[in-house]
């Protein structure tokens, strides 16, 4: 007599990789700290009172920084899926200067809003604008210190086609900085 | 009619997909065992303890300031050792550092004890071993969350010893009284703490909520799909959700303060003038910080309650030996009860000289929360019905939790309207609403969690004669607490107010305040047998065995101390849903979620046959019994 043997299959649940999870998870989180921000100062504005000013035309500069930052934080990424290590390398170091150059930038661009006597304690219109770029640039930091320590990973060889996690959470977070600075950018550039 | 021989295959439902670290503890030394561990179960306890702290000392607080208000005239002499210069020549308590009780006994309450302790525990505790998992998503982000808790926890704790007392603008902390320290004591350095505290509070909660929901959806055990995890799992999920999208503004909130109290600016502050001199802000908006603070105040509440709610629909559903009624219905009303809790939160500000319109607004969303809530309560209530029902301390106390949501919930329905709350804004009627439906309410699920869960915990059963005294005494204690202030409330008097002796509209209800000053002495004085039992039977109690409930989820199938990495082979896999309880034709009643199908023919529903599948070896074709 043959064996029967009784098959019940627990089937596995859906499941992604946790650590891309999380820093999904934290995205949303600090989208949840802009969109308060932003919408306090929709709040703000619409009760008057509120001083109108130019901002800065270096903020058109690091935008653009940032932006670039971006293509070349995906040429690091596409670099890395092709196995390519010394393009990896370069396209990283190409990306921390670009957004070690934008926090210059935006430091720069604060003593433009001083020179036109906008500072951070005064008017919240001004405020607001500290604030947010301040924050941002926070996050910025803490995205260059991600880009130093993927650079050290592909110097250490740990970078390539078969090891892409942290590349990918690293190109996942600047993208993100990237967009979000374009939002509050805009979001500024609009509400005046 | 020909039969077959069938050898079940017991093998079949442990697969070696989870073969990382398991089997071997990990022997570490003192420091990485109990103190900077990652395990999510030392680190629960840590939590658990942690808030138990905080809860004796804001219970301590409440008790101090109640004595003020329920014996006016009584000589505070004797706590002179204690609180020092807090008590005046005459012998009364400090108006500013009553101030500072009621801004404590709240913060404290909120998110120090059911906040962190109450999530912080249960999630750690539970997510993992509920769902199949060998620890959290990252075990260091876990320990982290406890020890950002920590240092917020120090902090906080110090601020109580500061020269001008610690925080008093409330634990809304509204400024501009908030903001100036020229205010009152309370807006000083105390304040300075308590915003570091909550910035480092909220660090923590969202390192703590990141980790939960990344680790529900990912590293589940097969088997375990999300109509298969207990209610528990799914509040918890919810719970870290609405904390992972509402703290950050609490943050921005804070943020913002910070910088008007600090740094000069005008987020918040205008037109103010001190003693005739007018403030250099302008421009700011004071009711601009009540929209950000009630933006996560509000859904704070579900914070604090939904944990509470899926710990009770765990234990009713085991003690009743029945399966929770509206398994799906329960989930959808926490959702719900989730989506909505982000668009009331002006019902805290009907007075605020907001737009009627608007208030009409939040008024209909608000009392749209009465829908799945009474679902809730409909649902517990049918489990009940008809129940094999086990009295253990956890089950009363998750009954007990059942009705203060009820008492509790239908005053919710008052205050929702906004044309009622003109009158009841800010009197007692809110105090004993909120204390009812998410203080206590919460307090009891908390309870409920630490008498049930102990034996997994400690590996020791909690005494049940000293469990039954406690409930009795809080719960009924609670009441009498807590149903006066509705008359008070309603007779018009204010919340946070030092003494009403002056008025006299308000003499008549001294008595009444009195007992529930009485009331409160002998309910927190009731939680020191609590406090026994706990430390007595983590030594010294019955030793538990592995199910000691006769429970149905997965922790019950670990060791009865399970070491790190919780199972000791194999992590089981799931083929049914945690709630069959007293199933028609089982053996026994209950099921555990790790029994196959295939193990139960007798109690198999026609659609769970189907997800057996016979597999012959041979070519002879197989003929299945029909009864």
């Amino acid at each position: 007599m043959a064996e029967i043997k009784i098959i019940e299959e627990a089937k596995k649940p859906l499941a992604m990789n946790p650590r891309k999870f999380a820093l999904w998870l934290f995205i949303v989180s600090v989208c949840m700290i802009f969109a308060s921000l932003t919408s306090a100062y929709i709040v703000r504005q619409a009760e008057g009172n509120w001083f109108v000013f130019q901002l800065p035309g270096l903020f058109t500069t690091t935008t653009v920084m940032i932006l670039l930052s971006s293509f070349t934080m995906h040429w690091a990424y596409v670099s890395a899926k092709k196995n390519n290590v010394e393009m990896v390398k370069t396209a990283l170091v190409i990306t921390a200067i670009l957004g070690f150059g934008f926090l210059v930038g935006q430091f720069l661009a604060w003593g433009k809003l001083v020179e036109q006597n906008v500072h951070f304690v005064g008017n919240p219109s001004g405020s607001f604008v500290y604030v947010l770029s301040g924050l941002h640039g926070l996050h910025i930091v803490s995205g260059v210190v991600v880009l130093i320590v993927a650079l050290v990973a592909a110097f250490r060889m740990q970078i390539h086609s078969k090891n892409m996690n942290l590349i990918e959470m690293c190109a996942t977070y600047w993208h993100f900085l990237d967009v979000l600075w374009l939002y509050l950018f805009l979001f500024m550039l609009f509400n005046r | 009619m020909a039969t077959t021989d069938i050898h079940v295959n017991t093998a079949t439902h442990a697969h070696d997909d989870h073969s990382h670290d398991h089997g071997h503890e990990h022997h570490g030394n003192f420091w990485t065992n109990y103190i900077f561990s990652e395990d999510h179960k030392v680190i629960a306890k840590q939590f658990l303890i942690t808030g138990i702290f905080w809860a004796l000392i804001g219970g301590t607080l409440s008790v101090i300031f109640r004595l003020q208000l329920g014996f006016p005239d009584m000589n505070l002499e004797w706590l002179r050792p204690v609180l020092g210069g807090w008590i005046t020549p005459e012998g009364k308590l400090d108006p500013e550092f009553y101030l500072a009780l009621v801004t404590m006994h709240g913060t404290i309450m909120v998110f120090f004890v059911l906040t962190a302790g109450l999530s912080g525990t249960f999630s750690n505790f539970l997510i993992p071993l509920q769902i199949g998992a060998r620890d959290m998503a990252s075990g260091f982000m876990n320990m982290l969350s406890y020890w950002f808790f920590f240092v917020s926890s120090v902090i906080m704790f110090v601020s109580l010893f500061l020269q001008d007392g610690p925080a008093g603008g409330g634990w809304t902390i509204y400024p501009p009284l908030s903001a100036l320290p020229q205010a009152i004591k309370g807006s000083g350095l105390g304040m300075t703490l308590w915003l570091v505290s909550m910035a480092l509070f909220i660090a923590s909660s969202l390192l703590g909520g990141i980790n939960y929901i990344s680790t529900i959806i990912n590293i589940r055990t097969k088997g375990m799909s999300f109509t298969r995890m207990p209610l528990t799992v799914w509040a918890f999920f919810f719970t870290a959700i609405i904390g992972l999208l509402s703290f950050p503004v609490l943050f921005s909130a804070a943020l913002l303060l910070i910088f008007d109290r600090s740094f000069g600016t005008s987020f918040f502050l205008s037109d103010i003038y001190i003693g005739g001199e007018a403030l250099p802000n302008v421009g700011g908006s004071p009711i601009l910080f009540q929209h950000l603070f009630w933006f996560l105040g509000h859904p704070e509440v579900y914070i604090v309650l939904l944990p509470a709610l899926g710990l009770s629909s765990e234990i009713i559903a085991t003690n009743a030996r029945k399966p929770i009624f509206g398994y799906k219905a329960m989930i959808g009303s926490m959702l719900f009860i989730g989506i909505l809790s982000f668009i009331v939160w002006a019902h805290h500000m009907f007075v605020t000289g907001m737009n009627p319109f608007l208030g009409s607004v939040f008024m209909l969303l608000t009392l749209i929360i009465a829908v799945p809530s009474a679902v809730k309560i409909f649902n517990y209530v049918t489990t009940l019905w008809q129940g094999n029902i086990k009295f253990t301390p956890a089950m009363l106390f998750s009954i007990g939790l059942v009705s203060f949501f009820l008492t509790g919930g239908i005053t919710g329905i008052f205050l929702g309207n906004s044309a009622i709350d003109i009158q009841l804004h800010d009197t007692y009627f809110v105090v004993a609403h909120f204390h009812l439906v998410m203080g206590s309410a919460s307090f009891f699920g908390m309870m409920a969690g630490v008498y049930h869960w102990f034996p997994k915990m400690f590996g020791r059963m909690m005494d049940n004669r000293l469990g039954y005294i406690h409930f009795w005494l809080t719960f009924v204690g609670v009441y009498l607490v807590f149903f006066p202030m509705h008359y008070i409330g309603i007779a018009g008097f204010p919340r946070r107010y030092y003494s009403w002796t002056n008025f006299e509209t308000f003499s008549g209800f001294a008595d009444l305040n009195m007992l529930v000053s009485g009331a409160a002495v002998i309910t927190l004085t009731a939680q020191l047998i609590f406090i026994f039992n706990f430390f007595y039977s983590m030594w010294r109690g019955r030793v538990a065995n592995a199910n000691p409930w006769k429970s149905n989820t997965l922790e019950w199938t670990t060791p009865v101390n399970p070491g790190h990495g919780n199972w000791p082979g194999e992590i089981p896999n799931v083929y049914r849903w945690p709630y069959d309880y007293s199933k028609p034709g089982a053996k026994e009643d209950y099921i555990p979620q790790h029994i196959p199908y295939s193990e139960t023919p007798e109690s198999n529903l026609p659609h769970e046959n189907e997800l057996i599948k016979l597999e012959s070896s041979g070519n002879d074709p197989i003929v299945v019994a029909k009864h």
